[in-house]
């Protein structure tokens, strides 16, 4: 990488869309946990004849659609928005719900990102001088055995978010499996980065003007 | 005879000290005991240190403890409220931040008679390498920050000892108790209640309905009574509510 920003811009996927490029790649029975932001997308694109299971933190194994009108102030997700449940829903308290969690009986948990290191550490939950909340993100990295970070590939300077080394604090190390950004998709392997896709229209060199941290090429069409 | 229901929730949260710990069921304002909350407000209790998910997002609940001033220090994982960091950026109440799977279990642990135990949550960040802010100072800077965490290797694997909580008491929303003090939730009301009831050496749970001791199915109880010292009807539980006429005080 060089110090001096691309001049130019890429557009890639929207946000909608990289929560639609993921939902691709969830398999029939994954129980998954999604975090706010883009995240909360991906049910809206999760393919025909694909059975997911969505959890909530806060004691939801089984989430369904927004509730029409108001809702039951009883039943909300980890957003303390009203939710409903499938059929086949289980309820539980805290302790349990990150049981499941930490347990690793989860299969993919997708959430956002401020960095992601080379070999897949996350910083996800403070910006110093800023308030700190971390909520379930280090539970949800330390347990769950796939963890899929959605995010804009630069920040909002245009500076790269995929480092050599994170810079923020961390919420996990060496936890991140796959990374779904605007203009690409890597996947995490052995510890080390590989770009697998570009988004449609943007090329490898746009990608690597992009991303600070080394990776591997391994590009499917 | 064990009889647990209470009519009067100021004379009950009475016994809760200035300077106590409380550990506070609810996960924003689901399941969050308003009633019991309102009641150190009226009492005016203070410098109380309260484990709970989530401070709100207004200044209800534990954010009305915390624009009247009444809170020392706060454990959680998600305080949110601004007002909540202004204080403590201004050195007016510590934040002692952990991830919320670690806080459900410490309290979970605290109540099961369980001092510690090793998670892999937080492991090697800034939460458990002591370099998290407890305390500002007035005058600006760190006056004192949570101290590290002891970590182990455990098959190749680095862990976090975290200890549990056992509070001088617990505040517990529920849907439905009878007078041995059983509870029973509702949906995701649920959260952190059952494990702040555990945890606290006393424990008072509101309920919306009182129930007669045969209406909780001994298989369908979520908290057993072993765990609960008084049960008070919710102040915003209907109006109709018969078995509060044969309660005791």
């Amino acid at each position: 990488m060089t110090d001096t920003l691309p001049a130019t811009t890429v557009t890639g996927r929207t946000r909608e869309g990289i929560a639609q490029r993921l939902a691709q790649d969830l398999k029939d029975g994954y129980v998954v946990n999604l975090g706010v932001g883009i995240p909360l997308y991906v049910p809206l694109f999760i393919p025909e004849g694909t059975e997911v299971v969505l959890h909530a933190e806060n004691g939801v194994l089984g989430l369904g659609p927004a509730p029409e009108g108001e809702g039951d102030p009883d039943l909300t997700d980890a957003g303390k928005q009203p939710i409903t449940l499938i059929p086949g829903a289980a309820i539980t308290d805290s302790a349990m719900s990150f049981a499941m969690i930490r347990g690793g009986h989860l299969d993919v948990t997708v959430l956002g990102a401020l960095q992601v290191s080379a070999a897949g550490d996350l910083a996800n939950w403070y910006v110093p001088g800023k308030n700190p909340a971390v909520g379930g993100a280090m539970d949800l990295v330390a347990g769950t055995p796939q963890v899929w970070v959605t995010m804009e590939h630069v920040d909002r300077k245009g500076r790269p978010k995929i480092l050599p080394e994170c810079t923020m604090p961390l919420t996990g190390r060496a936890c991140v499996t796959r990374i779904y950004t605007d203009l690409a998709v890597f996947h995490v392997v052995d510890g080390t980065l590989r770009l697998v896709e570009c988004a449609p229209g943007v090329t490898p060199e746009e990608v690597r003007e992009r991303t600070a941290a080394p990776y591997t090429e391994d590009l499917h069409p | 005879m064990i009889d647990k229901f209470r009519k009067d929730m100021l004379s009950v949260v009475d016994r809760v000290h200035d300077g106590a710990s409380i550990a506070v069921g609810g996960f924003g304002s689901s399941g969050r005991p308003d009633g019991l909350l309102d009641a150190l407000c009226e009492l005016d209790r203070r410098d109380l240190h309260v484990y709970v998910n989530n401070v709100g997002h207004d200044f209800t609940g534990v954010g009305r403890l915390l624009h009247e001033g009444r809170l020392r220090r706060v454990t959680a994982s998600f305080p949110i409220l601004q007002e909540f960091y202004d204080e403590y950026f201004a050195g007016k109440v510590e934040l002692e931040l952990v991830p919320q799977g670690t806080l459900a279990e410490r309290l979970r642990a605290g109540g099961s008679g369980i001092p510690a135990f090793f998670t892999p949550s937080g492991a090697g960040t800034m939460l458990a390498d002591g370099s998290f802010t407890l305390r500002y100072s007035p005058e600006g800077g760190v006056a004192e920050h949570v101290p590290a965490k002891e970590h182990r290797m455990i098959n190749g694997r680095q862990y976090v000892l975290e200890e549990g909580i056992v509070a001088d008491f617990g505040f517990v929303k529920a849907h439905r108790g009878d007078r041995k003090g059983n509870l029973r939730f509702r949906l995701s009301a649920r959260n952190f209640n059952p494990l702040a009831g555990m945890s606290g050496r006393h424990t008072f749970a509101e309920v919306e309905h009182l129930v007669e001791v045969d209406e909780l199915h001994p298989d369908d109880i979520h908290l057993p009574g072993v765990f609960v010292d008084d049960v008070l009807l919710a102040t915003n539980a209907a109006a109709d509510q018969p078995l509060m006429e044969r309660s005791s005080s």
